[in-house]
């Protein structure tokens, strides 16, 4: 019986020396070297500062009235494409989604109440404004938006920085990727790096 | 393309992929687990372990080895977790409470990785690696050396060994798992995965905002996470995370992995028994089943069926990702509930109840279609034992399969392996609706409250680990009677598992007669397939009824 478990620990210890420190170790070291940019978080860059990651969300919202209210409501800042409601505000490390059931009344009160809030803010009727505007993501992190929604946001964001609706149109053309291969996932458009881009080049 | 079109396309794609992978990684396994010959490294890692790679094992002493490994890596686990802001790599975590660290650690030992904790704010990095991800690939591999053990039971005759269980475990991890895990790993990380030691990284976003990313050993982690059905996120979102998961791609691409194994094994099976016909007929019971379950979830969450929520929003999108939609949510909560994965890209918390409901009815199954990697495949062949076994009652013969007769033991035991994981789901469940501070866990109210306590117990004691992830788990009760639940759903279904492959092992194999009935044909694929969805619908149907059926139909 000891002796079976002295084995039984001597294999864990040989598995944990293989699996859990050789091969991440191996594979950090290929991906460092093959995949740098994807491996070390796919950092964007502004000025030379890192500004974020191409692949986590950001909160794009005006400076607060009173920075010491936790409470105060964020307002959106009509310079910026707005990405998705989030459940943890774009925070990483409170990833997660609202859970929220489907027949949850205090979600489909607030469902209905962003829908208002996005239509008024983009100036469309509410019936227009696509799912992806008004619900929560699974990661509370999504850095993505619908074609449906970035086309929605197109003449506020021209109008306020007094831009042509044909140059906001093409940079988020730019930021559009289509399905991985033609025919996985849906379509979205990048809102860390679309913002990042009306930023640089207007 | 339309919406349509490219959701089929995706599931095509995937069945073609799989289809490819059938026989090679079937075959290769079959050749893994039968060969009588050890590679040199195996033989040096015998000698340091001091286990004899010759040995054939009694199925007690092959039980007793698998427990004692498993007993000693909960320990190391939980010990791991207890003192990681002493040791390397902590990035700043304190020591893990005792009761997320005995849960976590029951539950990356039984494959379930069931988490009570939220990854980036808990784990250093050290016990990511060399705690939970060590897990990840050995219990995926101990359950592929249960199903072997079990196999050998019907293709030996007149003696008491079923194997060795040090030499399966390692042949797995070595030959099989390593390797496809390496190389899916860089795939991951050139797709966008993170593959670093960083810790956490704070950043200025774009308006000035504060930003806090963490890094880590995340796609080292990810292919083995779907490749061993584990699925414990490196993060709390889990696949959901666009480090984890980071576009359709890579999506693609786990869900690929965390079917494979268990879709290959049943070729394993075919191979090691002699007949491949015997693997189509288990391979097809279980496509059967994973393709009406993809069917029920992608209607129900692409017509928003009874959800006010996805009616408002015109769309089923809580919960879900933008890269991702519908389809390939979907997609992913069907294979990741059918095999014992557990990693979810979308919250099953906000599905439609129907969708939702299916996830949770997955599991039921006992997650055989296609299954854990290596439970997926002995949950099913017991449960072909008892479809067998029922065929002989109607027509009143002496049941057989594959040559060996089903008596009064080997029946005990299988009867025994469907009874526990119910017992324990129910029981569970039923205890945490009587207590009212366990009650108040729930984060939906009605229906859709129980169903995640429904879902808990019935995602711990199955080893799946997804969650309605609304439900409060991280507290004393929970973490130790999920623990429990886990434990109890893990190795007590293998105990009788290997005690019927130690009883069929004994046996002279008896010919196959007119009276025999073929188990491989259409009729047997219908017959199992039914035995299946009504064991089950008669052992849950009312536990369902108060919880996903009454959201659903009212």
């Amino acid at each position: 019986m000891v002796r079976n478990h002295l084995a039984a620990l001597r294999m864990l210890l040989i598995f944990t020396v293989l699996l859990g420190l050789a091969y991440p170790l191996l594979v950090t070291g290929v991906a460092q070297a093959a995949f740098p940019h994807q491996a070390n978080g796919s950092l964007v860059k502004h000025d030379g500062k890192t500004v974020g990651s191409s692949l986590i969300g950001q909160n794009f919202d005006l400076p607060k009235k009173n920075p010491n209210d936790p409470n105060e409501a964020p307002r959106p800042d009509p310079r910026y494409f707005q990405p998705r409601p989030s459940a943890g505000g774009y925070d990483p490390l409170a990833s997660g989604a609202s859970n929220l059931g489907p027949n949850d009344p205090g979600l489909v009160k607030t469902i209905k109440e962003r829908k208002a809030a996005v239509a008024a803010f983009d100036g469309v009727n509410p019936r227009d404004v696509p799912a992806d505007a008004v619900t929560a993501s699974g990661s509370g992190l999504d850095p993505d938006i619908s074609t449906a929604y970035a086309a929605e946001q197109v003449n506020r964001v021209a109008h306020v920085r007094h831009l042509s609706t044909q140059e906001v149109r093409k940079l988020v053309a730019d930021n559009t990727h289509s399905r991985s291969l033609g025919f996985m996932g849906e379509p979205y458009v990048n809102v860390v790096q679309l913002n990042l881009d009306l930023d640089t080049q207007h | 393309m339309n919406d349509t079109l490219a959701g089929w396309l995706q599931i095509i794609a995937l069945l073609g992929v799989l289809a490819l992978s059938y026989r090679p990684l079937g075959d290769y396994m079959a050749r893994v687990l039968t060969s009588p010959r050890h590679l040199r490294v195996e033989r040096v890692l015998y000698r340091l372990g001091g286990v004899d790679g010759d040995a054939d094992q009694r199925w007690p002493v092959y039980l007793r080895s698998l427990l004692a490994f498993s007993l000693l890596s909960v320990l190391f686990l939980y010990g791991l977790q207890r003192l990681q802001n002493h040791l390397l790599l902590a990035i700043g975590m304190k020591a893990v409470s005792p009761g997320v660290a005995f849960n976590t650690a029951a539950s990356f030992v039984t494959n379930t990785n069931w988490q009570s904790y939220s990854g980036e704010s808990t784990m250093g990095h050290l016990v990511q690696m060399a705690g939970l991800a060590v897990q990840n690939f050995v219990s995926a591999a101990v359950g592929i050396a249960v199903v072997a053990a079990l196999i050998r039971g019907f293709t030996r005759r007149h003696t008491d060994r079923v194997g060795n269980f040090w030499v399966d475990l390692t042949r797995i991890v070595l030959r099989v798992l390593l390797p496809i895990a390496f190389i899916f790993a860089i795939v991951l990380v050139a797709g966008g995965a993170v593959q670093n030691f960083h810790g956490v990284q704070s950043i200025s976003t774009i308006l000035g905002d504060h930003q806090s990313l963490t890094g880590g050993p995340v796609a080292s982690q990810e292919a083995i996470k779907e490749l061993g059905t584990n699925g414990g996120g490196f993060y709390n979102a889990n696949s959901a995370h666009p480090f984890e998961n980071p576009n359709a791609f890579t999506n693609f691409v786990e869900i690929y992995l965390l079917l494979v194994i268990a879709v290959s094994l049943p070729r394993t099976f075919g191979t090691m028994v002699g007949d491949r016909r015997q693997g189509y007929a288990i391979i097809a019971v279980m496509g059967l089943i994973w393709a009406a379950s993809v069917a029920v979830i992608t209607v129900n969450e692409l017509h928003s069926v009874h959800s006010a929520a996805g009616h408002a929003a015109g769309g089923m999108l809580e919960g879900k990702e933008q890269r991702f939609g519908v389809w390939s949510s979907a997609l992913f909560a069907t294979s990741t509930t059918l095999t014992s994965t557990g990693a979810v890209n979308s919250f099953h918390d906000s599905f439609s109840p129907l969708g939702g409901g299916m996830t949770i009815f997955n599991m039921m199954l006992g997650e055989i279609a296609p299954g854990g990697t290596g439970s997926g495949l002995y949950g099913i062949l017991i449960l072909a034992v008892i479809a067998v076994f029922v065929a002989g009652l109607m027509v009143g013969r002496t049941p057989e399969y594959l040559g060996k007769k089903l008596g009064g033991r080997e029946m005990k035991f299988a009867s025994l392996y469907i009874l526990t994981t119910p017992a324990v789901v129910l029981v569970g469940a039923g205890l945490a609706m009587a207590l009212p501070g366990e009650r108040a866990g729930m984060l939906n109210s009605g229906p859709h409250g129980f169903s995640e306590v429904l879902y808990a117990f019935t995602s711990a004691a199955n080893n799946n680990g997804s969650a309605f992830a609304g439900l409060s788990v991280n507290t004393n009760w929970y973490n130790t009677a999920l623990g429990l639940a886990m434990l109890i759903g893990r190795f007590l279904p293998m105990v009788f598992v290997l005690a019927l492959a130690g009883s069929l092992a004994r046996q002279q194999p008896v010919p196959a007669t007119a009276g025999t009935l073929p188990t491989h044909r259409p009729q047997f694929v219908g017959l199992l397939t039914a035995v299946i969805v009504i064991v089950v619908g008669l052992t849950y149907f009312p536990a369902l009824a108060l919880g996903p059926l009454a959201e659903g139909l009212h």
